[in-house]
């Protein structure tokens, strides 16, 4: 191909601006559409990463049974329940390498929390210990956190989430003119001593109604709970970690409970769930990128047709430049190189809207750009118009030049 | 002849060697076919020598037409030989027919057949390109054509800011850039008034006189006039071959103008 090929093929473009920019119109919303929605899966997969992190990064939730399958009905003889004991055992280095930080957490439900007249019911309220903090990467915004001097102590105190304070004072107030006061949480007065930075929405809840208070203060508070914890979190000492950290705790937790099997005890791997939640958004990526494709395919015979509709009408030049001495080849060229200057051209305005287009915000996503769709989006385009315009373009290579002369 | 897969000048098939430039013998022409067949050609054998200037006559329907696409190697004849300065046309391929056309014959259409949103200078130099010449040695003989047809201020005209005489010049240019042994010309004057007719004409008279063929399809008694050899066609078979002039010398007309 060379520099007059182009120009002629340039000019054939710019013969029928009107036919070329809507022939070009389909390569270019098939490849920013490409774009746009393979940002969109990654942006979203991007998101839904993020808030699986901010669940805590390499933890491990243990909670004792199957969720609803009624070990705790009386069906075995013992209930095998978690204890301070064994929350102390998982935090020996010798057994458990891998373990970095562990947390306890006794849930408490449905407490009421009461201030000056208002009132409202965290989705969460939890008691716990100053390593969970640490573990889901709690910082206070305003005030400090409780420590575990404060645990020891019965310390009646509380971090709340921003969304809890926003529901006791309206959302218009200064969220930390509620530090140093006092809440009604069932019935007792907590001293609200931090306001937790918020996380927003992880999709399914709001991670800021939330309330943090020392493990011992809601055990006094709910009482009959005894020694037991719901949850232990447990942190691995990074992410390759977190499956040996999940091994180390079922023995040491097996060894301890008499009676235990391995079903006894729910694990909820933050890493494995990371995994498969990635394995979903992928799917979710190629699924948006096929769709697309679709559009470009589309786009693609919209330049065949185009490119018959332009060998049909200028039969006759091509009659002429054969009687001159073009070669079928030469011809053969002109040809395909207007069909890929179509998609080249379709395909660079493409890029530029696709890129444009995936600055905004769609559906809640913010779409992240991946490189590979770009240059993938532009060489099918380019492909594209190869494939489809090599059969108009025989045609024309192929015409009889006294036929293609007589052509009316 | 010499393959040419490459764009080297053709030379030899049009080297001057052969006794006649062009050597058709028996040539027929059918279109369709069964009960639908048209005899265009009845067997048809013409010998062209070099430098000659011939007129093809006949009505429409005679088969002229028929004959000069063979002759142009645009179609190939049904039934019959054609040999083109000694070579066999009917055993060559389309990239060296391509080749034939673009350099051995130039082409004079009575439509002129000039590509349209293209300046004059680029109609020109297309089949320099197809040649595959460089673009300033292209651009150099394409303006000298155009200056030998009397078009030198018009390069950079498109063919509809142009008259159909002045169209019909860059035709002429068009079909001479490349030096062909033949140049074949198709009702050349079918479309233009007779001021235009005479340029042509003349332009044609010129072309014959510095040796080159040439071969004129026409209808009119005045354009044939000025060959040295008239053929007349009638039905598909050559009805008379009379010879105006000697093929060594001048045209009959050359110089005179026809008003």
């Amino acid at each position: 191909m060379n520099i007059e090929g182009l120009r002629i093929a340039l000019s054939g473009i710019i013969a029928n601006k009107l036919r070329s920019s809507l022939t070009m119109l389909g390569i270019m919303i098939g490849v920013a559409s490409v774009i746009v929605l393979v940002a969109v899966g990654a942006g979203s997969a991007a998101a839904s990463r993020k808030r699986l992190e901010a669940l805590g990064s390499n933890t491990l939730t243990i909670q004792t049974g199957g969720f609803g399958f009624g070990n705790r009905g009386g069906t075995q003889s013992r209930i095998i329940r978690i204890e301070d004991a064994d929350v102390a055992a998982l935090q020996k280095k010798d057994d458990a390498p891998s373990v970095k930080l562990v947390a306890p957490i006794v849930n408490a439900n449905s407490i009421t929390a009461v201030y000056n007249g208002a009132s409202t019911t965290p989705s969460q309220f939890q008691g716990t210990t100053e390593a969970l903090f640490s573990i889901r990467d709690y910082t206070v915004e305003s005030g400090v956190r409780f420590t575990n001097e404060d645990v020891d102590a019965h310390a009646k105190v509380a971090v709340i989430g921003l969304s809890v304070a926003k529901n006791l004072l309206g959302t218009d107030a200064d969220a930390s003119s509620l530090i140093g006061e006092q809440v009604k949480f069932a019935n007792a007065n907590l001293t609200v001593i931090g306001i937790l930075k918020p996380k927003g929405t992880n999709g399914i809840q709001d991670q800021d109604n939330l309330v943090l208070a020392p493990l011992t203060t809601v055990r006094d508070l709910i009482a009959g709970n005894g020694s037991a914890v719901s949850q232990v979190v447990v942190q691995a000492e990074n992410r390759k970690a977190t499956d040996s950290a999940q091994g180390e705790v079922l023995a040491i937790l097996l060894s301890r409970k008499a009676g235990s099997t391995t079903t006894s005890f729910q694990v909820l791997n933050q890493a494995s769930l990371l995994a498969t939640q990635d394995a979903n958004n992928r799917t979710f990526t190629v699924l948006l990128g096929a769709v697309a494709a679709i559009s470009l395919l589309v786009g693609g015979i919209g330049v065949m047709n185009i490119m018959l509709v332009t060998v049909t009408e200028r039969t006759r030049e091509i009659g002429i430049r054969k009687a001159i001495g073009a070669r079928r080849s030469d011809v053969l060229g002109q040809f395909l190189t207007e069909a890929v200057l179509l998609t080249m051209l379709g395909g660079l305005l493409g890029v530029a809207a696709g890129l444009i287009g995936s600055r905004f915000t769609i559906v809640d996503v913010k779409p992240v750009v991946a490189p590979y769709s770009v240059f993938l989006a532009f060489g099918v385009a380019v492909v594209v118009g190869l494939f489809f315009g090599i059969y108009p373009a025989n045609r024309a290579a192929q015409l009889r030049p006294i036929d293609a002369l007589r052509y009316e | 002849m010499a393959p040419t897969s490459g764009r080297e000048p053709l030379g030899l098939a049009l080297s001057g060697n052969a006794a006649h430039v062009i050597d058709i013998r028996s040539a027929t022409k059918v279109y369709g076919i069964g009960d639908i067949q048209v005899h265009a050609l009845r067997g048809v054998s013409l010998q062209v020598e070099r430098g000659d200037y011939v007129a093809i006559m006949g009505a429409s329907g005679s088969g002229k037409s028929t004959l000069m696409n063979i002759i142009g190697c645009l179609d190939a004849p049904t039934a019959g030989e054609y040999y083109l300065d000694g070579a066999d046309v009917n055993v060559l391929g389309d990239s060296e027919l391509a080749d034939i056309r673009n350099r051995g014959i130039g082409f004079v259409f009575q439509s002129f057949n000039l590509i349209a949103r293209t300046s004059a200078l680029a109609n020109v130099e297309l089949p320099l390109m197809y040649a595959g010449m460089k673009r300033a040695a292209r651009r150099e003989r394409a303006l000298a054509a155009l200056a030998a047809v009397g078009l030198a201020d018009r390069v950079q005209h498109h063919p509809n800011e142009l008259s159909g005489g002045q169209q019909q010049r860059v035709a002429i240019a068009r079909a001479i850039v490349t030096s062909p042994a033949i140049v074949l010309a198709d009702e050349p004057t079918g479309a233009l008034d007779s001021v235009s007719t005479a340029e042509v004409l003349q332009i044609f008279d010129q072309l014959n006189q510095f040796g080159r063929t040439v071969i004129v399809i026409t209808h009119e008694r005045e354009v044939a006039d000025h060959a040295k050899r008239v053929v007349r066609l009638r039905d598909g078979s050559i009805l008379d071959d009379t010879r105006q002039a000697p093929v060594v010398g001048k045209p009959p007309l050359t110089g005179e103008r026809v008003a």
